[in-house]
């Protein structure tokens, strides 16, 4: 399988008035056809701004400084504007968080769904209705004819997140990125739309990467995780890996984060502390002064290392996942 | 996922539908549109309904001049209204005159927005030195009174239809950009139109397709004040007598032809004209003030 994405290096600073902000710190990770890839992290950890790179949708005072972004083999780490907009929303599609601040409130869904056709296609506003249609009845909205003539605030929630997502598909792209897709919408919509998420990745060979800061949720979704902290990727392995046999302490700390029905009464795990100032990131590995593993050798900044089946930036590994009590 | 689920009648009700009900239920604000129409009638139709062409001067006596209103200006012919120091038939040259008023009010709102709100839209979407440099200007525009520019320029250009509103085109067309920059500027930063970068449609359909609809509403608000005062700004500057000629009367030449008649008693010559301006401009005036109380969502129920 070749990597339909591979991001190597990727370094994307913002110069601000009080100083450079490394927001995405040299991140590397490959999706395939086909893959679905989990990008874990808190807010502020990076993962958005990575996602944007991809695109190249960084606005100033942020740029992309270093390393490569190689979509089937091109690098567009900083290609020109003309060639990303050919690429955006037809080969590259985005899904936003919020459902309700994506859509264009005073256009209809079929002029905004035809127009992303229209942006990278030479066929008749026929076809493109129709594949409009089509591509909503295939995320489970039922008489698409209707909806299609609706506008945005006439449709719920969970509704305009399921023409968010078919319009993503609309012109089968390659790749998919979605940020926090299911973050505003209540437990039984997300599970939906995750497996409607699931069932066209499946059926169209699309690479995904699902932005998320809830690893309860990539466990069923996602081929494998990536966990982000502070701009950096500190652990990145198999779905199943990482879930069960977390290694980074910090990972250890998400998935202890996770309230689960059979530890009723007892006290829920918390990371100490708060994200770390991007400013004036810690000495060292940037977790460490939250970390419950700490050790001298932290001092000094981990590099990245290949462990147990991953890719892991630790100097003391969770082996036996002795934090989470 | 089975489409089992009984089709819902979903009742497409466009954000116009909305607006159009919420407008009529004020009914100060529909009187005035209902007073506002009827008013655009009398001057679309005036060829045709009054009983004199003021401007054709075959037509006019200046033996009638000052009759006091209800004269008979000859058996069968009542002017209503009286007729002013030239002969005229007030009743067709208010008529007239209000063809005139509202060409120019509503010629230079047209031309003032469309100029002020590409000029707003650029503002906004360039940023950086662009948007700096014509706001700038912006500025420089608005520290002057409409009036004094209108007047300055009038005196400049001369008499004459198109200069007047070419006039007021310059004197208004900042507050049209000043207030699509403005909101130009929060919408853009909205999710949806990262939204549409990602979809990869282009600057120009951002610009004009979706950020443009979105400052639609504070852009029809200004549009209907900013019409009226320069109706109200027209009639000044005929008042004074640099705006538009003694043959071509709009309303504020016709209060201008009466003004000097007023302490002698004869007040119609001046007064009627001048109601006619008053009620066309409070009634768009109560026209925007609900647009914006309709436009407005901090305002919304």
């Amino acid at each position: 399988m070749t990597a339909v994405l591979d991001v190597s290096g990727l370094k994307t600073h913002f110069f601000t008035h009080a100083g450079v902000v490394k927001a995405v710190d040299g991140v590397d990770f490959a999706v395939s056809k086909g893959e679905i890839m989990g990008l874990v992290g808190e807010s502020g950890s990076g993962k958005s701004i990575t996602g944007f790179s991809i695109l190249g949708l960084i606005d100033p005072p942020g740029r992309i400084v270093e390393g490569a972004i190689r979509f089937n083999g091109e690098d567009i780490a900083n290609a020109p504007e003309e060639r990303l907009q050919r690429l955006r929303g037809n080969r590259i599609s985005m899904i936003f968080q919020d459902p309700m601040m994506t859509l264009n409130p005073v256009l209809r869904i079929d002029t905004q769904m035809i127009e992303a056709i229209l942006a990278h296609e030479k066929i008749d506003r026929k076809s493109a209705w129709e594949r409009s249609r089509d591509a909503l009845g295939l995320v489970g909205i039922p008489s698409p004819e209707e909806r299609l003539r609706a506008y945005p605030h006439q449709l719920s929630g969970g509704m305009r997140q399921r023409v968010a997502i078919a319009t993503a598909f609309l012109n089968k792209p390659d790749l998919i990125i979605a940020d926090e897709p299911t973050t505003a919408l209540d437990v039984t919509i997300q599970a939906q739309i995750i497996h409607e998420a699931q069932k066209l990745t499946r059926q169209t060979g699309t690479a995904m990467i699902w932005i998320t800061h809830d690893l309860a949720v990539v466990a069923g979704l996602a081929d494998k995780i990536s966990v982000m902290y502070a701009g950096r990727i500190v652990e990145q392995g198999g779905t199943d890996d990482v879930i069960d046999h977390p290694l980074h302490p910090y990972t250890v700390g998400l998935l202890g984060s996770v309230p689960t029905a059979n530890q009723r009464g007892a006290r829920l795990f918390q990371i100490e502390g708060m994200t770390p100032n991007m400013l004036a990131l810690p000495q060292g590995c940037a977790f460490g002064p939250r970390c419950r593993a700490r050790t001298a050798a932290c001092a000094t900044q981990p590099a990245i290392s290949d462990v147990a089946r991953r890719r892991l930036r630790c100097f003391n590994p969770q082996a036996l996942a002795e934090v989470q009590e | 996922m089975t489409n089992t689920a009984t089709p819902v009648e979903l009742k497409v009700e466009t954000p116009f539908q909305r607006f159009r009900a919420e407008f009529f239920e004020s009914k100060i604000a529909t009187a005035a549109l209902g007073i506002f129409c009827i008013i655009v009638l009398l001057a679309v139709l005036a060829p045709w309904i009054t009983p004199q062409n003021p401007y054709d001067l075959a037509q006019v006596d200046v033996l009638d001049g000052r009759l006091p209103p209800g004269s008979e200006a000859f058996p069968g012919y009542i002017m209503w209204l009286g007729s002013d120091g030239a002969g005229r038939d007030l009743y067709s040259a208010i008529l007239y005159g209000l063809r005139i008023s509202l060409t120019v009010g509503l010629a230079s709102g047209v031309i003032a927005l469309l100029i002020g709100m590409v000029i707003g839209l650029v503002a906004a979407y360039a940023g950086g030195r662009v948007e700096a440099l014509i706001m700038r200007i912006v500025d420089l525009q608005l520290s002057f009174p409409a009036s004094l520019v209108a007047l300055m320029l009038v005196a400049a250009l001369g008499k004459g239809v198109d200069k007047i509103i070419l006039a007021l085109v310059v004197a208004q067309w900042a507050y049209y950009a000043r207030t699509v920059r403005a909101t130009a500027l929060v919408e853009r930063n909205k999710e949806y139109v990262e939204a549409a970068q990602c979809l990869g449609i282009s600057r120009f359909r951002i610009v004009f397709r979706h950020i443009l609809p979105n400052c639609m509403a504070p852009l029809i608000v200004v549009g209907t004040v900013q019409t009226a005062s320069a109706i109200s700004l027209e009639a000044t500057l005929s008042f004074l007598g640099v705006g538009l000629p003694q043959t071509e009367p709009s309303l504020g030449v016709l209060i201008a032809n009466g003004f000097e008649y007023m302490l002698s008693g004869r007040y119609w010559i001046s007064v009627f004209p001048g109601l006619a301006l008053l009620l066309t401009v409070v009634s768009i005036n109560l026209v925007g003030d609900h647009l914006r109380d309709v436009l407005n969502p901090r305002l919304k129920k």
